[in-house]
């Protein structure tokens, strides 16, 4: 088989792994939410409503789409895509497994669909790209709810990168590269007995990059973008069908994503405790559930905190999230440095 | 070298290419209908007042201006973050240590300014 075909192949599987597991989130999104308020959560559609996502889907796909008066009609139908598609292309580089992976006598090369040796800068960067969508897509609805939401959302969002640069920078430092792979095989073997994964040797990086990671995807308790109690929708106030189908989408990506770098950055990614050369598909589960266990974090997190105010959110981020990351970029220098 | 980043290219069109079709195939499939009122913007069921095209808050483009300050040093902080290592063994590494703590400090300063001026407090 050529390259063409493998990188095909491989690229199909896990784009498709991704909209899989976004869509299954929306899934135990609502099932989680239901058990903690006592309910029953969808339960119709297919064993334990796993059908229902695609029901969803299918219902968006019908739905009408409405454009609003006064509303730029090309910036309005792009905003969708500007805001999902970085979420899903940052998947690109994530390693999912270590190894080369042989399936029916074909070499498939390692679990992931490219490997940059620049791959930490890729996600960050790419995934920057978000916030376009976000606020063209508030600006160009001629809505003010809209307009608030996406005005929000981008100030939120650019606050809290910064706190998160800076936390993986420390990352960074330790490991001496920006390759995933080469952060994985930082963090292999043990130390002081635990696992030497950057969760114990970075426990403040750990903690703030968790928090920035909520703020980064307009998640509860910082979902600022749409606060529903006072701005309706938020930035999607005037979306519906597939276009608002989009953005949601692109937010559960972008969770997913994040899950995936926060288990490569802190919890060694598909390394298996204290078993070094486990074959590729016991990396890939151990892989999954350290992830699974960031994106059950998501939900919980969700249906347990309120919501903070926004003056709240922007001085948590500059003034106690930016001094931090800097005194632990600092702490790691001076580590590092002698 | 290049051939790294043609994967991303490949992904790049799956992704659009998901984006673009799912839009298309729900303008073609699903109902237009228009109705008086339908295409307004939503105010919780009242007309609209004025424009939605409002004055922004200065504090909006306070917190740009000082992202765009620190985002341009993160730059020359991750040039040094890969390198920290290198330095330390070629014997360098508290010189550019000192260096770059030196550089950081300056637009730590500078926080601190906006900080002491009220800059960074959104309910003034």
């Amino acid at each position: 088989m050529n390259d063409l075909l493998i990188l095909l192949i491989k690229a199909s599987v896990i784009y498709g792994g991704l909209l899989g597991t976004a869509a299954l989130m929306t899934l135990a999104e609502r099932k989680f939410s239901a058990w903690m308020q006592y309910r029953i959560g969808p339960n119709r559609v297919g064993p334990f409503g796993l059908l229902q996502p695609l029901a969803d889907g299918v219902k968006f796909i019908f739905k009408e789409e409405v454009v609003p008066d006064g509303a730029n009609p090309w910036l309005f139908r792009m905003a969708p895509m500007m805001a999902a598609v970085p979420a899903m292309l940052t998947v690109a580089v994530v390693p999912f497994a270590g190894g080369d992976i042989v399936l029916f006598g074909q070499n498939f090369g390692q679990l992931s669909i490219t490997d940059l040796d620049i791959g930490v800068l890729f996600m960050l960067a790419i995934g920057g790209l978000g916030v376009y969508g976000v606020i063209l897509g508030g600006w160009s609805s001629n809505s003010k709810y809209s307009l608030l939401g996406g005005l929000r959302a981008s100030a939120q969002m650019i606050s809290y990168e910064l706190s998160l640069i800076l936390v993986v920078l420390s990352i960074v430092a330790m490991s001496g590269t920006l390759d995933l792979r080469g952060i994985v095989a930082e963090q292999t073997g043990t130390w002081l007995l635990l696992p030497a994964w950057n969760v114990f040797q970075q426990p403040l990086a750990f903690v703030l990059f968790v928090i920035a990671t909520f703020a980064e995807t307009n998640r509860h308790p910082f979902d600022f973008a749409e606060c529903e109690p006072e701005l309706v929708g938020g930035f999607h106030t005037e979306y519906s069908s597939m276009k608002f189908a989009l953005f949601f989408l692109g937010e559960y990506c972008a969770m997913v994503v994040m899950a995936c770098l926060t288990t490569v950055l802190f919890l060694g990614g598909p390394e298996v405790p204290y078993w070094a050369d486990a074959p590729w598909f016991l990396q890939l589960v151990a892989f999954m559930v350290k992830a699974g266990i960031f994106l059950f974090l998501f939900i919980w997190v969700r249906w347990t905190l309120p919501r903070f105010r926004f003056d709240q959110l922007m001085h948590l981020g500059w003034k106690v999230f930016l001094p931090l990351a800097l005194a632990n970029l600092f702490l790691t220098g001076l580590l590092v440095s002698f | 070298m290049l051939q790294h980043y043609l994967p991303i290219l490949v992904l790049l069109g799956l992704v659009l290419g998901f984006a673009v079709v799912n839009i298309i195939i729900s303008d073609l499939l699903g109902g237009h209908r228009r109705a008086r009122g339908k295409a307004e913007a939503y105010e919780c069921g009242m007309k609209p007042v004025g424009t939605a095209r409002i004055r922004l808050s200065i504090h909006f483009y306070l917190v740009a201006v000082l992202f765009i300050l620190f985002d341009v040093e993160s730059i020359f902080l991750i040039l040094w973050a890969v390198g920290a290592k290198s330095f330390t063994q070629a014997g360098v590494g508290l010189f550019v240590f000192t260096e770059i703590v030196l550089f950081v400090g300056l637009l730590v300063l500078a926080l601190a300014y906006a900080w002491r001026k009220g800059g960074l407090d959104w309910d003034r």
